[in-house]
């Protein structure tokens, strides 16, 4: 409900004035100071479309996060694993429900937010563009994607909006439990028969470089770095995250017998660091204009859901119509 | 089927402890199977909703019942396991039996077709499950009482959700009503099993293991007519040919099922997972 209450978009227009600048120079001494922005407070005009646009992908990515995953749920191949795959994909799913209402916080409707994605003018983690085709890639993303989103994450729990920053809180605990049973069934397939080792290898294949883009373009070309680190949105620059991914993923394929797909990946012994190859930006860029291997797949299969389930909501709609009529006939 | 006799006349050297002197482990791990299966294929075919139901609370609320009815399944069949004393345990029961050896009932195994199948499947079956469970709280096996007075908890927040989905579809729209009335229909011939005895829940009833079926029909007639009629939903009559899934005798639809889910495991013989 705090959600709708706090919707007055009125409260946070833009002021062209001497007042519009003293508010703007206050939120950010409050910002720098790490207070905590609130729903009900001043704030710039770009620096809420800014939240509403992140948060509304992060919930995005959660949703469309649920199919590559979702696929494996009935093939699970014990009912120990069933269970959790069950319970994780639909943490993704509550994951998706309180960013859309992060996001309404900021005076954003949810059923515009889904238009956009459905629409496909919002974008959603190119990362779930890409193939589940064996048990073992439910493994690799938990344990790859899983622990990217966790490095990106982290530092959004300080995030200057306290709704989000509270909301990723979280969302973390829970994310981070998901990485290390992704890493679980990594572990146990790599430890088993041949076929499950080979099996591993291949998900590690496919998703070792798509996880390293999670982190989004290189700092020279990332669009929306520079006033989102002044507002305290962003901590740390995509390439900081992405090194501190490596750094921490590498040890752990090491620790698995698998071998990280990178011929120019080497432990750079002066600074600790593991230095990989190039990314294949063209790559990243083809996904994110839609041509990735399953973009069409992903957007095909929401957009059914939301079609089926047309009729339910209606009826859902009319019967709350109805019992309000009926209670205010009582009334009467 | 009709091998189960009056429990005094079974009493074997094998059950030494409890209950298993009111009746044979052998029988009690058939019945036990009976439940177990039933919660297991529910549990899957709800778990195939996950990320595809008409709204986002709607994916939640699948998912949890789905969750719950996946831990009954996996109680009761590692239950089962141990009665069987044949070393399977609850995934050599789930993943390496086949279609003819699953003894669900018939109603568990229809298809999820569209949303209005769905919950009136869940509806039908939770309000069955509420009076079995109840009763088999009762149950002078003290473990299965132990895991019916888990599952009951569950199962009536279960039938609040399809319940609650029922009455909203059947009094919502034109639409709704329609899709919903012919769910029913559909369903309703899957129903007469669950309330028709064979000679081994008349023996473990007579033990005090399980209840009567027929004994929990007016509880379960009552608590459905109460969500029907505020659904404005009719009963369909008696259907004529009964389904009975208990004994193994099954439609199509579940060797489809079992099929996905048995994949990797019957890909891959022995692998650990």
């Amino acid at each position: 409900m705090y959600a709708q209450a706090l919707d007055q978009p009125e409260g946070h227009r833009e002021c062209a004035s001497a007042d519009g600048a003293a508010l703007e120079a206050r939120f950010l001494s409050r910002v720098a100071s790490e207070q905590k922005v609130e729903p009900k407070d001043w704030m710039p005009e770009r620096y809420r479309r800014t939240l509403i646009r992140q948060i509304s992908q992060h919930a995005h990515s959660e949703i469309v996060g649920m199919l590559p995953e979702g696929n494996w749920i009935t093939r699970a191949p014990s009912l120990k694993r069933k269970a959790i795959l069950m319970a994780k994909v639909q943490d993704e799913g509550g994951h998706g429900a309180y960013l859309y209402a992060a996001a309404e916080t900021l005076g954003a409707a949810r059923e515009d937010l889904i238009e956009q994605l459905l629409s496909g003018a919002a974008k959603y983690s190119s990362i779930f563009n890409y193939p589940t085709p064996t048990w073992a890639d439910v493994g690799a993303i938990g344990w790859l994607v899983d622990g990217a989103a966790i490095m990106n994450q982290i530092p959004l729990c300080r995030c200057s909006y306290g709704p989000y920053a509270r909301a990723m809180v979280r969302i973390c605990k829970e994310e981070s439990f998901h990485q290390r049973q992704g890493f679980e069934i990594m572990l146990t397939l790599a430890r088993g028969t041949p076929e499950q080792r080979r099996m591993a290898q291949e998900a590690l294949n496919r998703w070792w470089w798509p996880s390293l883009m999670m982190f989004g373009p290189g700092d020279a070309d990332s669009k929306h770095t520079a006033d989102s680190v002044r507002w305290k949105i962003k901590r740390f620059t995509n390439d900081e995250l992405r090194q501190k991914f490596v750094d921490f993923t590498v040890p752990q394929a090491q620790f698995l017998g698998l071998k990280v797909p990178d011929p120019e990946l080497r432990l750079d012994e002066a600074s600790g660091h593991y230095r990989f190859g190039a990314i294949d930006w063209a790559e990243f860029n083809e996904v994110l204009r839609g041509n990735g291997p399953c973009n069409r797949e992903r957007l095909a299969a929401r957009r059914e859901a939301h079609e089926s389930g047309r009729w339910v909501r209606e009826a859902a709609a009319a019967y709350a119509e109805k019992q309000r009529a009926r209670t205010s006939a009582a009334a009467a | 089927m009709s091998e189960a006799l009056p429990a005094q006349a079974q009493m074997t050297a094998g059950g030494a402890i409890g209950a298993s002197s009111l009746a044979p482990d052998a029988d009690r791990a058939k019945y036990v199977l009976r439940l177990a299966d039933t919660s297991l294929i529910v549990a899957q075919q709800l778990g195939a909703w996950i990320g595809q139901a008409p709204a986002l609370e709607e994916d939640l609320g699948l998912a949890n019942i789905a969750l719950d009815l996946l831990g009954q399944g996996r109680l009761l069949l590692a239950y089962a396991g141990e009665l069987e004393g044949r070393g399977r345990d609850e995934d050599a029961l789930a993943f390496l039996r086949e279609p003819s050896e699953f003894v669900n009932v018939s109603l568990a195994e229809q298809p999820n077709g569209d949303f209005a199948d769905t919950v009136m499947r869940q509806l039908l079956l939770d309000a069955w499950q509420i009076e079995l469970f109840e009763a088999l709280e009762r149950s002078r096996d003290e473990r299965l009482g132990q895991i019916a007075a888990k599952a009951v908890k569950e199962t009536r927040y279960h039938l609040r959700y399809s319940g609650g989905w029922v009455v909203r579809l059947g009094d919502g729209t034109a639409e709704s009503h329609e899709r919903t009335q012919q769910a029913l229909q559909r369903l309703w011939p899957y129903t007469a099993e669950l309330f028709d005895a064979d000679p081994l829940e008349e023996a473990l009833a007579a033990a005090g293991i399980g209840p009567h079926p027929a004994a929990l029909a007016a509880g379960w007639r009552a608590r459905l007519q109460e969500v029907l009629a505020e659904a404005t939903l009719i009963l369909p009559p008696p259907a004529s040919f009964r389904w009975y899934g208990k004994r193994g005798e099954h439609n199509e639809h579940l060797g489809h099922l079992l099929a996905e889910m048995q994949i990797l495991q019957r890909t891959y013989p022995g692998a650990k997972w």
